[in-house]
Protein backbone atom coordinates (compact mmCIF):
# COMPACT_ATOMS: atom_id res chain seq x y z
CA UNK A 1 0.00 0.00 0.00
CA UNK A 2 1.49 3.02 -0.84
CA UNK A 3 1.55 6.09 1.56
CA UNK A 4 -1.60 8.19 -0.13
CA UNK A 5 -3.72 5.04 0.23
CA UNK A 6 -2.76 4.69 3.62
CA UNK A 7 -3.77 7.66 4.57
CA UNK A 8 -6.90 7.85 3.10
CA UNK A 9 -7.41 4.17 4.39
CA UNK A 10 -6.94 6.15 8.00
CA UNK A 11 -8.93 8.34 7.24
CA UNK A 12 -11.53 6.66 6.45
CA UNK A 13 -12.27 5.73 9.93
CA UNK A 14 -12.96 9.24 10.78
CA UNK A 15 -16.44 9.02 8.93
CA UNK A 16 -19.75 7.69 10.76
CA UNK A 17 -22.75 6.74 9.20
CA UNK A 18 -25.09 9.93 7.77
CA UNK A 19 -22.17 12.68 7.75
CA UNK A 20 -21.88 15.43 5.23
CA UNK A 21 -18.14 15.01 4.01
CA UNK A 22 -16.01 17.58 1.69
CA UNK A 23 -13.45 15.88 0.13
CA UNK A 24 -10.71 18.19 -1.24
CA UNK A 25 -9.37 16.75 -5.08
CA UNK A 26 -6.19 14.46 -5.28
CA UNK A 27 -5.83 12.58 -2.26
CA UNK A 28 -8.78 13.04 -0.35
CA UNK A 29 -10.40 11.46 -3.54
CA UNK A 30 -9.25 8.13 -2.45
CA UNK A 31 -11.07 7.75 0.94
CA UNK A 32 -14.64 6.58 -0.18
CA UNK A 33 -13.09 3.28 -1.15
CA UNK A 34 -12.01 2.45 2.43
CA UNK A 35 -15.05 3.16 3.57
CA UNK A 36 -17.30 0.04 5.07
CA UNK A 37 -20.55 -0.49 3.78
CA UNK A 38 -22.00 0.17 6.30
CA UNK A 39 -20.89 3.70 6.56
CA UNK A 40 -23.07 5.99 3.98
CA UNK A 41 -21.69 9.17 3.91
CA UNK A 42 -22.99 12.19 1.75
CA UNK A 43 -20.46 13.95 -0.11
CA UNK A 44 -21.23 17.46 -0.99
CA UNK A 45 -18.86 19.04 -3.90
CA UNK A 46 -18.57 22.60 -3.77
CA UNK A 47 -19.93 22.89 -7.37
CA UNK A 48 -23.38 22.34 -6.15
CA UNK A 49 -24.09 18.90 -5.27
CA UNK A 50 -24.64 16.75 -2.09
CA UNK A 51 -24.66 13.13 -2.75
CA UNK A 52 -22.04 12.41 -4.71
CA UNK A 53 -21.91 9.28 -6.29
CA UNK A 54 -18.77 7.03 -8.32
CA UNK A 55 -18.36 7.78 -11.76
CA UNK A 56 -21.01 6.28 -14.24
CA UNK A 57 -20.41 3.74 -16.78
CA UNK A 58 -19.19 4.80 -20.45
CA UNK A 59 -21.76 6.12 -22.19
CA UNK A 60 -23.37 7.30 -19.04
CA UNK A 61 -22.13 10.46 -18.26
CA UNK A 62 -24.23 13.61 -17.94
CA UNK A 63 -21.74 16.33 -18.95
CA UNK A 64 -23.88 18.80 -16.35
CA UNK A 65 -22.61 16.39 -13.33
CA UNK A 66 -19.35 16.60 -12.41
CA UNK A 67 -17.20 16.99 -9.22
CA UNK A 68 -14.99 20.45 -7.81
CA UNK A 69 -12.40 18.84 -10.06
CA UNK A 70 -14.12 18.92 -13.07
CA UNK A 71 -14.59 14.72 -13.29
CA UNK A 72 -17.42 13.36 -14.39
CA UNK A 73 -19.53 11.81 -11.15
CA UNK A 74 -23.04 9.87 -10.16
CA UNK A 75 -25.05 10.97 -7.75
CA UNK A 76 -26.80 8.48 -5.07
CA UNK A 77 -30.42 8.71 -4.37
CA UNK A 78 -31.92 11.52 -2.31
CA UNK A 79 -28.95 13.74 -3.72
CA UNK A 80 -29.57 17.24 -4.17
CA UNK A 81 -28.21 19.90 -6.56
CA UNK A 82 -27.43 23.34 -4.69
CA UNK A 83 -26.21 26.63 -6.24
CA UNK A 84 -22.67 28.48 -5.25
CA UNK A 85 -24.30 30.61 -2.39
CA UNK A 86 -26.37 27.50 -0.95
CA UNK A 87 -23.08 25.30 -0.84
CA UNK A 88 -21.06 27.58 0.69
CA UNK A 89 -23.71 28.59 3.17
CA UNK A 90 -24.00 24.78 3.87
CA UNK A 91 -20.05 25.11 4.54
CA UNK A 92 -19.31 28.38 6.28
CA UNK A 93 -22.80 27.72 8.21
CA UNK A 94 -21.41 25.00 9.90
CA UNK A 95 -23.50 22.31 8.49
CA UNK A 96 -20.60 20.31 6.69
CA UNK A 97 -19.61 17.41 9.62
CA UNK A 98 -16.18 16.91 8.14
CA UNK A 99 -13.68 18.12 5.04
CA UNK A 100 -10.93 16.51 4.08
CA UNK A 101 -7.91 18.60 2.21
CA UNK A 102 -4.30 18.23 1.22
CA UNK A 103 -1.85 20.59 2.61
CA UNK A 104 1.60 22.30 1.78
CA UNK A 105 2.58 23.16 5.89
CA UNK A 106 0.95 22.41 9.04
CA UNK A 107 2.10 24.19 11.87
CA UNK A 108 2.17 22.96 15.83
CA UNK A 109 -0.20 25.62 16.28
CA UNK A 110 -2.80 23.70 13.92
CA UNK A 111 -2.72 26.33 11.31
CA UNK A 112 -2.64 25.08 7.58
CA UNK A 113 -1.76 26.98 4.45
CA UNK A 114 -2.17 25.43 1.08
CA UNK A 115 -3.34 27.70 -1.48
CA UNK A 116 -0.16 29.69 -2.73
CA UNK A 117 3.75 29.60 -2.93
CA UNK A 118 4.21 33.57 -2.98
CA UNK A 119 6.43 33.82 -6.93
CA UNK A 120 6.02 30.35 -7.36
CA UNK A 121 2.85 28.98 -7.63
CA UNK A 122 -0.42 31.06 -7.22
CA UNK A 123 -3.49 28.33 -7.69
CA UNK A 124 -5.73 30.22 -5.66
CA UNK A 125 -8.24 29.47 -2.58
CA UNK A 126 -10.84 28.21 -4.66
CA UNK A 127 -13.04 26.81 -1.72
CA UNK A 128 -10.33 25.97 0.51
CA UNK A 129 -10.46 29.01 3.39
CA UNK A 130 -14.51 28.99 3.34
CA UNK A 131 -13.89 25.18 4.05
CA UNK A 132 -11.28 25.23 6.77
CA UNK A 133 -13.46 28.04 8.72
CA UNK A 134 -16.60 27.09 8.66
CA UNK A 135 -16.23 23.01 8.22
CA UNK A 136 -17.20 21.27 11.66
CA UNK A 137 -14.27 19.50 11.56
CA UNK A 138 -10.87 19.92 9.54
CA UNK A 139 -8.58 17.01 8.27
CA UNK A 140 -5.72 18.00 6.66
CA UNK A 141 -4.19 14.73 5.16
CA UNK A 142 -1.11 14.91 3.42
CA UNK A 143 2.23 13.61 3.33
CA UNK A 144 4.84 13.94 6.27
CA UNK A 145 7.79 15.70 4.31
CA UNK A 146 8.27 16.76 0.72
CA UNK A 147 11.91 16.67 -1.02
CA UNK A 148 12.98 15.65 2.41
CA UNK A 149 11.80 18.68 4.38
CA UNK A 150 9.35 18.50 6.85
CA UNK A 151 5.69 19.59 6.14
CA UNK A 152 4.95 19.45 9.92
CA UNK A 153 6.42 23.08 10.63
CA UNK A 154 6.92 24.90 14.30
CA UNK A 155 5.18 27.33 12.30
CA UNK A 156 3.33 27.84 8.81
CA UNK A 157 5.93 29.89 6.32
CA UNK A 158 3.57 30.18 3.78
CA UNK A 159 0.44 32.28 3.66
CA UNK A 160 -2.19 30.52 5.72
CA UNK A 161 -5.61 29.24 4.65
CA UNK A 162 -7.62 30.50 8.20
CA UNK A 163 -6.54 31.09 10.90
CA UNK A 164 -8.59 28.69 12.49
CA UNK A 165 -6.89 25.58 14.25
CA UNK A 166 -7.49 22.29 12.22
CA UNK A 167 -8.98 19.17 14.18
CA UNK A 168 -6.14 16.35 12.74
CA UNK A 169 -3.60 16.03 10.63
CA UNK A 170 -3.24 12.67 8.90
CA UNK A 171 0.27 11.53 7.22
CA UNK A 172 1.76 8.40 6.22
CA UNK A 173 3.67 8.34 9.22
CA UNK A 174 1.02 9.45 12.34
CA UNK A 175 -1.96 11.01 13.23
CA UNK A 176 -1.91 14.78 15.09
CA UNK A 177 -4.10 16.54 16.71
CA UNK A 178 -3.36 20.34 17.17
CA UNK A 179 -4.74 21.55 20.83
CA UNK A 180 -4.55 23.90 23.51
CA UNK A 181 -1.68 22.10 25.00
CA UNK A 182 0.47 21.82 21.23
CA UNK A 183 0.50 19.32 18.60
CA UNK A 184 -0.26 16.08 20.19
CA UNK A 185 1.10 12.44 18.78
CA UNK A 186 -1.92 10.63 18.52
CA UNK A 187 -1.10 7.30 16.47
CA UNK A 188 1.68 5.85 14.76
CA UNK A 189 1.73 4.42 11.22
CA UNK A 190 1.96 0.76 11.21
CA UNK A 191 5.62 -0.41 10.90
CA UNK A 192 6.89 3.02 11.58
CA UNK A 193 9.02 3.99 15.08
CA UNK A 194 8.38 7.17 17.03
CA UNK A 195 12.02 7.93 16.66
CA UNK A 196 11.15 8.00 12.84
CA UNK A 197 8.30 9.76 13.28
CA UNK A 198 10.51 12.86 15.11
CA UNK A 199 13.22 12.67 13.03
CA UNK A 200 10.94 13.67 9.90
CA UNK A 201 8.92 16.45 12.20
CA UNK A 202 10.21 20.27 12.45
CA UNK A 203 7.26 21.08 14.58
CA UNK A 204 7.32 20.15 18.54
CA UNK A 205 5.15 17.19 19.24
CA UNK A 206 3.53 16.79 22.54
CA UNK A 207 4.06 13.03 22.93
CA UNK A 208 2.07 10.62 25.19
CA UNK A 209 3.54 7.88 27.57
CA UNK A 210 1.66 5.17 25.19
CA UNK A 211 0.85 6.06 21.57
CA UNK A 212 -0.82 3.40 19.98
CA UNK A 213 -0.69 2.45 16.35
CA UNK A 214 -3.23 3.31 13.53
CA UNK A 215 -6.19 0.94 13.60
CA UNK A 216 -5.52 -0.38 9.79
CA UNK A 217 -4.13 -3.24 7.59
CA UNK A 218 -1.91 -2.50 5.14
CA UNK A 219 -3.64 -4.81 2.26
CA UNK A 220 -5.18 -2.85 0.25
CA UNK B 1 -41.30 42.09 -25.37
CA UNK B 2 -38.84 39.76 -27.74
CA UNK B 3 -35.92 38.48 -25.77
CA UNK B 4 -34.79 35.85 -28.45
CA UNK B 5 -31.65 37.04 -30.32
CA UNK B 6 -28.55 35.68 -32.52
CA UNK B 7 -25.61 35.00 -30.62
CA UNK B 8 -23.40 37.64 -33.20
CA UNK B 9 -26.08 40.07 -31.40
CA UNK B 10 -26.15 39.91 -28.42
CA UNK B 11 -21.93 40.04 -27.88
CA UNK B 12 -22.63 43.04 -30.56
CA UNK B 13 -24.04 44.62 -27.54
CA UNK B 14 -20.76 44.28 -25.70
CA UNK B 15 -17.71 46.88 -26.00
CA UNK B 16 -14.22 46.21 -25.27
CA UNK B 17 -13.29 47.17 -21.43
CA UNK B 18 -17.48 45.86 -20.60
CA UNK B 19 -17.46 44.28 -17.04
CA UNK B 20 -18.80 40.71 -17.45
CA UNK B 21 -19.74 37.79 -15.24
CA UNK B 22 -19.48 34.72 -16.75
CA UNK B 23 -21.32 31.81 -14.69
CA UNK B 24 -19.40 28.35 -14.71
CA UNK B 25 -17.74 25.70 -12.93
CA UNK B 26 -14.56 24.64 -15.19
CA UNK B 27 -16.30 25.18 -18.21
CA UNK B 28 -19.70 22.67 -16.53
CA UNK B 29 -22.38 25.36 -16.80
CA UNK B 30 -20.46 28.27 -19.21
CA UNK B 31 -22.19 29.59 -22.22
CA UNK B 32 -19.94 28.09 -24.70
CA UNK B 33 -21.45 29.90 -27.73
CA UNK B 34 -21.41 33.25 -26.13
CA UNK B 35 -17.27 32.84 -25.05
CA UNK B 36 -16.80 31.65 -28.99
CA UNK B 37 -18.49 34.62 -30.08
CA UNK B 38 -17.01 37.16 -28.39
CA UNK B 39 -13.57 35.62 -29.28
CA UNK B 40 -14.99 36.23 -32.60
CA UNK B 41 -15.68 39.81 -32.64
CA UNK B 42 -12.78 40.00 -30.20
CA UNK B 43 -14.20 41.85 -27.56
CA UNK B 44 -10.77 43.38 -25.83
CA UNK B 45 -9.69 44.77 -22.26
CA UNK B 46 -12.41 42.74 -20.71
CA UNK B 47 -13.18 42.34 -16.85
CA UNK B 48 -14.40 39.00 -16.17
CA UNK B 49 -15.99 37.70 -12.56
CA UNK B 50 -16.19 34.10 -12.30
CA UNK B 51 -15.18 31.20 -10.77
CA UNK B 52 -12.33 30.09 -12.71
CA UNK B 53 -10.90 30.47 -15.91
CA UNK B 54 -11.26 26.51 -17.03
CA UNK B 55 -8.83 24.75 -19.07
CA UNK B 56 -6.93 26.11 -21.89
CA UNK B 57 -9.06 25.84 -24.89
CA UNK B 58 -12.05 25.83 -22.69
CA UNK B 59 -14.84 28.35 -21.84
CA UNK B 60 -13.00 31.01 -20.07
CA UNK B 61 -9.88 29.13 -20.97
CA UNK B 62 -10.61 30.87 -24.66
CA UNK B 63 -10.76 34.21 -24.03
CA UNK B 64 -7.34 33.63 -21.76
CA UNK B 65 -5.51 32.25 -24.54
CA UNK B 66 -6.92 35.30 -26.80
CA UNK B 67 -5.41 37.91 -24.35
CA UNK B 68 -8.98 39.84 -24.53
CA UNK B 69 -9.10 39.80 -20.81
CA UNK B 70 -7.73 42.95 -18.75
CA UNK B 71 -8.73 41.68 -15.12
CA UNK B 72 -10.34 38.75 -13.50
CA UNK B 73 -12.15 38.56 -10.33
CA UNK B 74 -11.77 35.03 -9.42
CA UNK B 75 -11.33 32.06 -6.79
CA UNK B 76 -8.80 29.53 -8.75
CA UNK B 77 -6.55 29.65 -11.55
CA UNK B 78 -4.44 26.15 -10.97
CA UNK B 79 -6.07 24.44 -13.76
CA UNK B 80 -5.46 26.98 -16.48
CA UNK B 81 -1.61 27.69 -16.47
CA UNK B 82 -1.22 30.20 -19.30
CA UNK B 83 -3.63 32.24 -16.63
CA UNK B 84 -0.93 32.03 -14.29
CA UNK B 85 1.30 33.10 -16.66
CA UNK B 86 0.01 36.02 -18.15
CA UNK B 87 -0.25 36.83 -14.57
CA UNK B 88 2.76 36.51 -13.45
CA UNK B 89 3.83 38.33 -16.57
CA UNK B 90 1.50 41.39 -15.59
CA UNK B 91 -0.41 41.29 -18.61
CA UNK B 92 -3.49 40.42 -16.59
CA UNK B 93 -5.12 41.92 -13.02
CA UNK B 94 -5.87 38.79 -11.38
CA UNK B 95 -7.79 39.41 -7.58
CA UNK B 96 -8.23 35.81 -5.97
CA UNK B 97 -11.11 35.62 -3.81
CA UNK B 98 -12.53 33.05 -1.72
CA UNK B 99 -15.09 30.91 -3.63
CA UNK B 100 -18.00 31.49 -0.93
CA UNK B 101 -17.13 34.98 -0.37
CA UNK B 102 -17.32 35.72 -4.10
CA UNK B 103 -20.89 34.02 -4.27
CA UNK B 104 -21.92 36.48 -1.52
CA UNK B 105 -20.27 39.67 -2.90
CA UNK B 106 -22.07 38.74 -5.70
CA UNK B 107 -25.85 38.43 -4.27
CA UNK B 108 -25.23 41.73 -2.33
CA UNK B 109 -24.35 43.44 -5.81
CA UNK B 110 -27.39 41.56 -7.04
CA UNK B 111 -29.59 41.97 -3.96
CA UNK B 112 -29.19 45.91 -2.84
CA UNK B 113 -27.02 45.29 -0.05
CA UNK B 114 -23.84 46.94 1.40
CA UNK B 115 -21.69 43.92 1.23
CA UNK B 116 -21.23 40.67 3.56
CA UNK B 117 -19.84 39.91 6.62
CA UNK B 118 -17.53 36.62 6.45
CA UNK B 119 -15.45 35.28 8.54
CA UNK B 120 -13.58 33.86 5.91
CA UNK B 121 -10.10 35.23 5.04
CA UNK B 122 -9.77 37.03 8.42
CA UNK B 123 -5.98 37.02 9.42
CA UNK B 124 -5.10 36.10 6.15
CA UNK B 125 -4.09 37.68 2.88
CA UNK B 126 -7.34 38.32 1.90
CA UNK B 127 -8.10 40.93 4.88
CA UNK B 128 -5.49 42.75 3.60
CA UNK B 129 -6.96 46.96 2.96
CA UNK B 130 -10.13 45.48 4.46
CA UNK B 131 -12.33 46.18 7.20
CA UNK B 132 -12.73 43.25 10.34
CA UNK B 133 -15.61 43.89 11.85
CA UNK B 134 -16.74 42.36 15.45
CA UNK B 135 -20.05 41.26 15.89
CA UNK B 136 -20.66 39.34 19.31
CA UNK B 137 -17.19 38.71 20.11
CA UNK B 138 -16.81 37.06 16.31
CA UNK B 139 -14.61 38.37 14.04
CA UNK B 140 -15.67 38.75 10.23
CA UNK B 141 -14.60 40.82 6.89
CA UNK B 142 -16.62 43.04 5.22
CA UNK B 143 -16.62 42.17 1.85
CA UNK B 144 -17.97 44.58 -0.31
CA UNK B 145 -20.90 44.17 -3.11
CA UNK B 146 -19.98 43.16 -6.97
CA UNK B 147 -21.62 43.64 -9.78
CA UNK B 148 -21.24 43.68 -13.95
CA UNK B 149 -22.20 45.56 -16.75
CA UNK B 150 -23.38 41.98 -18.45
CA UNK B 151 -24.19 38.75 -16.80
CA UNK B 152 -23.33 35.87 -19.20
CA UNK B 153 -25.20 32.48 -18.12
CA UNK B 154 -26.02 29.06 -19.40
CA UNK B 155 -29.00 27.60 -18.51
CA UNK B 156 -30.79 23.82 -18.78
CA UNK B 157 -34.26 25.27 -20.26
CA UNK B 158 -35.73 28.96 -20.80
CA UNK B 159 -39.00 29.78 -21.72
CA UNK B 160 -39.44 32.82 -23.77
CA UNK B 161 -40.00 35.38 -21.04
CA UNK B 162 -36.69 34.42 -19.78
CA UNK B 163 -37.51 32.22 -16.59
CA UNK B 164 -34.36 29.69 -16.23
CA UNK B 165 -34.05 26.56 -15.31
CA UNK B 166 -30.59 24.48 -14.57
CA UNK B 167 -29.35 21.41 -14.71
CA UNK B 168 -27.44 19.72 -11.54
CA UNK B 169 -23.91 21.03 -11.32
CA UNK B 170 -24.00 23.49 -13.97
CA UNK B 171 -26.43 25.99 -12.02
CA UNK B 172 -23.10 26.72 -9.71
CA UNK B 173 -22.85 30.55 -10.15
CA UNK B 174 -25.23 31.28 -12.92
CA UNK B 175 -28.26 31.83 -10.40
CA UNK B 176 -26.61 34.44 -8.22
CA UNK B 177 -25.37 36.57 -11.21
CA UNK B 178 -28.25 37.12 -12.64
CA UNK B 179 -29.65 39.33 -10.84
CA UNK B 180 -26.27 40.90 -10.34
CA UNK B 181 -25.50 42.08 -13.85
CA UNK B 182 -27.43 45.23 -16.03
CA UNK B 183 -27.82 42.94 -18.59
CA UNK B 184 -28.05 39.14 -18.58
CA UNK B 185 -28.01 37.36 -22.04
CA UNK B 186 -28.52 33.69 -20.97
CA UNK B 187 -27.85 30.88 -23.54
CA UNK B 188 -29.91 27.66 -23.22
CA UNK B 189 -29.81 24.48 -24.01
CA UNK B 190 -33.49 24.37 -24.66
CA UNK B 191 -35.97 27.41 -25.27
CA UNK B 192 -39.83 26.08 -24.20
CA UNK B 193 -43.04 27.96 -24.19
CA UNK B 194 -43.56 30.05 -21.57
CA UNK B 195 -45.73 28.21 -19.08
CA UNK B 196 -43.60 25.08 -19.72
CA UNK B 197 -41.72 25.17 -16.92
CA UNK B 198 -43.73 25.22 -13.63
CA UNK B 199 -43.23 27.89 -11.63
CA UNK B 200 -41.84 25.72 -8.55
CA UNK B 201 -38.72 24.67 -11.26
CA UNK B 202 -37.93 28.26 -12.26
CA UNK B 203 -34.72 28.77 -10.20
CA UNK B 204 -34.23 32.26 -11.89
CA UNK B 205 -37.02 34.42 -12.66
CA UNK B 206 -37.80 36.25 -15.78
CA UNK B 207 -37.36 39.81 -14.13
CA UNK B 208 -33.07 39.18 -14.43
CA UNK B 209 -32.59 37.72 -18.14
CA UNK B 210 -32.92 40.58 -20.60
CA UNK B 211 -31.53 38.57 -24.18
CA UNK B 212 -31.99 34.77 -24.95
CA UNK B 213 -29.64 33.51 -27.45
CA UNK B 214 -31.43 31.39 -29.94
CA UNK B 215 -29.62 28.66 -32.01
CA UNK B 216 -29.61 29.73 -35.69
CA UNK B 217 -28.89 27.95 -38.80
CA UNK B 218 -25.16 28.72 -39.02
CA UNK B 219 -24.44 27.46 -35.77
CA UNK B 220 -24.09 31.13 -34.22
Amino acid sequence: MDSKNLIAKRVALEFQDGMLVNLGIGLPTLIPQYLPPSVTVFFQSENGIIGLGPAPGPGLVDASLTDAGGGFVGAIPGAASIDSCFSFGLIRGGHLDITVLGGLEVDQEGHLANWMVPGKMIPGMGGAMDLVTGARKVIVAMNHTAKGKSKIMKKCSLPLTSVRRVDLVVTELAVMAPTDKGLVLKEIAPGVTLEEVIAATEATLVIPDSVPTMPITLDE
Amino acid sequence: MDKATSCAHAVEMIPDGASLMIGGFLGVGTPHRIIDELVRQERRNLTVIANDTARPGIGIGKLIAAKLIKKLIVTHIGTNPETQRQMIAGEVEVELCPQGTLAERIRSGGFGLGGVLTPTGVGTLVAESKRTIEVDGKLFLLETPLTADFALLAAHRSDYRGNLEYSLTARNFNMVMAPAAKKVIVEPEHIVPVGAIPPDSVATPFACVHYIVERCANGQ
